[in-house]
């Protein structure tokens, strides 16, 4: 793999009013790979998540200090709409709107301009099959979103951030809600995925990281521990605190 | 029967006959407005100026004038009231300013009407020298409307999940686009409702036109939003209070027009509300 890294945090520290939730996060994400992110409760996985595409922003007391680039932008001097548009991200419960499954995947395209009904319905198509949902819904595209199954919904919303044209895509406990036939259709997924995005996925499950990422990086207490292979990290850990987690010592 | 269960049909008793008490004086005032003005109620009766002293004849121009009075105050308040509640739940931060607005909203719907009439005379009558006119008086009437139009707007805004506006904004939607798209719709039927709510209280309300726009006797149409109108309420105040000797069942003939109004309002809220509640795919 080209170590090209698509998103670079410096320094980066995160404050909820006063709370420092997040201390000094400096690493890289490189181009197509999928980098796990693992870690107890409240050691700021999800924060450093949504910090990537600004989303902690939509919470008034948030705060942050240090540098994130993207593609060697500071993402301070991108606007929301792109950075999102770019960056995309999956919620941890599936989060349908309550429309069609069609008009869930093409909201993206219709607020970036794409008003061509045509177009629209490729891009639709396009995302749905990449999700891996399309054979399951391609006769029932006008029912509504929330008939679907928690493991379709979930794939709903891969396709719906597909359909936009991301280059990255965050996921936040993407499965946490999930059977396991369900997770394992999402981790397929992501595997298809992984020729043409960057994927970043947050999860409580160690095994699912040690299954689906390549690199996988550890957090606790806002500190990011270790970070390393993925093989390396799960056989041959650096850090104590990290075997601790890994063989269920503690968390 | 266990002690629980007996204090269960105990509640539900209570709390069933409470939901009855609320249905009865509805069904009484009406059953009685209508009891009262049969006889009185004709085609002639709303389609015919009023005669005679207002002794005889119909209450044509008063249905007209209210009706311009409700059209009047949707115009000016829907449009404010939604707009200012999409900003203040939206867009404005939690700060000393904004939440003075909110509670300068709160206190306006506890103004007495009369109050506002005084106001609305000294500003719109006087001051913008629009003279008692439809103008002035929907003016005034929209002022009066609005808390209870912003607050029900509010709520409705409030209600929608937060989820909603994360997913739009996570996939690039700009704020407008959020809230045009996945906010706006979900609210409608709350909107609606406290629009309607507040535009029945306006039709229904003497004070607030009393100095601003409702004529005395006023047998004619008008002809611009700068004239005077009658108005239902005026009117039957003016029939109860100031004519002697008029037929008691012309009042309550008149009361049951104003009531029959309001209804009509009411139902095509509920209309509009069932259809945009089709549209929302749970």
């Amino acid at each position: 793999m080209v170590k090209d890294a698509i998103i670079r945090t410096v320094d980066l520290s995160c404050y909820y009013g006063s709370l420092q939730v997040l201390k000094n996060i400096s690493l890289e994400i490189y181009r197509n790979e999928i980098l796990g992110i693992i870690g107890p409760a409240n050691s700021g996985k999800t924060t450093f998540l949504r910090a990537l595409n600004r989303l902690n922003s939509l919470n008034t007391s948030y705060s942050q200090t240090g540098e994130i680039f993207f593609r060697s932008q500071n993402i301070n001097n991108i606007s929301d709409n792109i950075l999102r548009k770019k960056i995309g991200i999956i919620f941890a419960l599936p989060q349908v709107l309550p429309v069609s499954i069609y008009n869930n995947v093409a909201y993206g395209p219709k607020v970036h301009g794409i008003t061509n009904k045509n177009t629209a319905g490729q891009m639709v198509e396009d995302a749905l099959k990449k999700a891996y949902l399309w054979d399951e819904v391609k006769d029932r595209l006008n029912e509504p979103a929330v008939r679907l199954s928690g493991g379709q919904q979930q794939r709903l919303c891969i396709a719906r951030t597909l359909a936009v044209g991301p280059d990255v895509i965050l996921y936040d406990e993407p499965c946490s809600g999930l059977d396991p036939i369900s997770t394992a259709k999402v981790e397929d997924a992501m595997g298809q995925l992984k020729e043409n995005y960057t994927q970043i996925l947050v999860t409580n499950n160690t095994k699912q990281a040690a299954r689906v990422s390549q690199r996988c990086g550890f957090f606790l207490m806002g500190e990011l521990v270790e970070i390393g292979e993925t093989v390396a990290l799960f056989t041959n850990p650096k850090d104590k605190r990290t075997d601790d987690y890994i063989t269920g010592r503690f968390g | 029967m266990t002690a629980a269960k007996v204090r269960e049909k105990i509640a539900f008793s209570v709390l069933g006959f409470a939901t009855v008490l609320i249905v009865v004086p509805i069904l009484m005032t009406i059953l009685y407005v209508v009891k009262n003005s049969i006889g009185a109620i004709s085609w002639e009766f709303i389609t015919q100026a009023p005669r005679n002293g207002m002794k005889e004849g119909g209450i044509f121009p008063a249905i007209v004038g209210t009706i311009l009075l409700v059209v009047g105050t949707m115009l000016f308040s829907l449009p404010l009231g939604v707009l200012s509640a999409i900003y203040l739940v939206e867009y404005a931060r939690d700060n000393f300013f904004t939440r003075l607005i909110k509670l300068s909203v709160v206190n306006l719907s506890g103004i007495p009407s009369i109050v506002y009439g005084l106001f609305g005379f000294t500003l719109f009558v006087v001051f913008l020298r629009l003279g008692t006119s439809i103008l002035a008086g929907s003016l005034t009437l929209a002022i009066m409307s609005l808390p209870v139009i912003i607050t029900a707007t509010k709520e409705a805004l409030e209600s929608v999940p937060a989820s909603f506006r994360e997913i739009s904004l996570s996939l690039g939607a700009t704020k407008w686009q959020t809230v045009r798209y996945c906010v706006l719709p979900y609210a409608v039927p709350g909107i609606l409702t406290g629009t309607v709510l507040s535009l029945s209280r306006a039709a229904g309300e003497t004070a607030p036109i009393l100095f601003t726009v409702a004529a005395f006797y006023l047998p004619r149409l008008p002809r611009s939003v700068f004239d005077q109108v009658m108005a239902l309420p005026y009117h039957l105040y003016v029939i109860s209070t100031q004519v002697p000797n008029l037929p008691i069942k012309l009042s309550f003939a008149t009361g049951f027009v104003l009531i029959a109004l309001v209804f009509l309002m009411n139902l095509v809220s509920i209309i509009l509300r069932a259809h945009f509640r089709k549209k929302k795919l749970w």
